[in-house]
């Protein structure tokens, strides 16, 4: 188990122009990281969906409020919370705080957030959602060959 | 970051070319455009998503939402000249099973 890390934290407002701010700096850091383009892609498209649901459900209308972003550099992975709490969080802490990701948990989010979180749980390798202090997703991205096998889907156009 | 959305029509038929990022910035743009095509009886509409250089499912609702309103009046939503990203999103969501989409302009067969 690999404990150095990297960390980098956004605070947006929670406003959807600013989920295309949080693609740019992804793909940024998932480039600079190593991961091949069609995984780049997923991740963008995943950290998206979770920067959406907090943009369009953390706040009543009218209200302002403001989405943390938290980036986890590790040698072989790419960790990334999304939280819509507005506030700035530990992450490690808060990270083991989330429980695993169930049947019942995924059911439940699937019907408020309908293909936003399939297609993350989907793209993702490991996907874990908190409903305690707001919304909070965090989700795994592994660098290593054989943990793509859990992405069946990518693992066919994976031809790096 | 935005979309650009071109269209043209004959009686029947709309076609329509759209272009850019559709994210959940963009996609209230997109379906403000497209579903009042969806209007009428037996309209033909054609999408070609050759210049989305990306899109998630906020893009997917708007044409589900297209498809739904288009099939309800017996019409038709044909996606084409999808990359291989794009129909990879339609095909992990199940929604190529049930939408007409195509990879290529001409044939666009199911």
């Amino acid at each position: 188990m690999k404990n150095v890390m990297d960390y980098i934290e956004m605070k947006i407002p929670a406003k959807p122009e600013y989920v295309g701010v949080i693609r740019l700096t992804i793909s940024g850091i998932a480039s600079n990281m190593g991961y091949t383009y069609e995984q780049i892609e997923d991740i963008k498209i995943a950290v998206s969906e979770a920067c959406t649901n907090a943009v369009q459900h953390a706040y009543p209308e009218g209200e302002s409020g403001e989405v943390i972003v938290g980036f986890g550099i590790y040698e072989d992975k790419l960790e990334t919370m999304v939280a819509d709490s507005g506030q700035s969080f530990n992450f490690i802490q808060k990270k083991e705080e989330l429980g695993p990701y169930t049947e019942s948990t995924t059911v439940d989010q699937l019907s408020e957030g309908g293909l936003g979180l399939y297609l993350i749980e989907t793209l993702m390798d490991e996907v874990r959602v908190s409903n305690t202090s707001g919304v909070s997703v965090f989700m795994v991205k592994y660098l290593s060959e054989e943990r793509e096998n859990h992405d069946k889907a990518a693992s066919d156009h994976e031809t790096y | 970051m935005k979309v650009n959305i071109e269209q043209h029509q004959n009686e029947k038929d709309v076609f329509v070319s759209v272009s850019g990022e559709i994210d959940a910035y963009t996609a209230p743009k997109l379906r403000e455009e497209l579903l009042p095509l969806t209007e009428g009886n037996n309209k033909v509409i054609t999408v070609n998503l050759k210049d989305v250089s990306y899109m998630d499912s906020t893009g997917l609702g708007v044409f589900v939402g297209m498809f739904k309103q288009l099939t309800k009046n017996e019409g038709e939503l044909k996606l084409v000249e999808l990359s291989e990203r794009m129909k990879r999103l339609f095909a992990i969501t199940g929604l190529s099973h049930i939408m007409s989409i195509s990879d290529n302009a001409e044939d666009v067969g199911r």
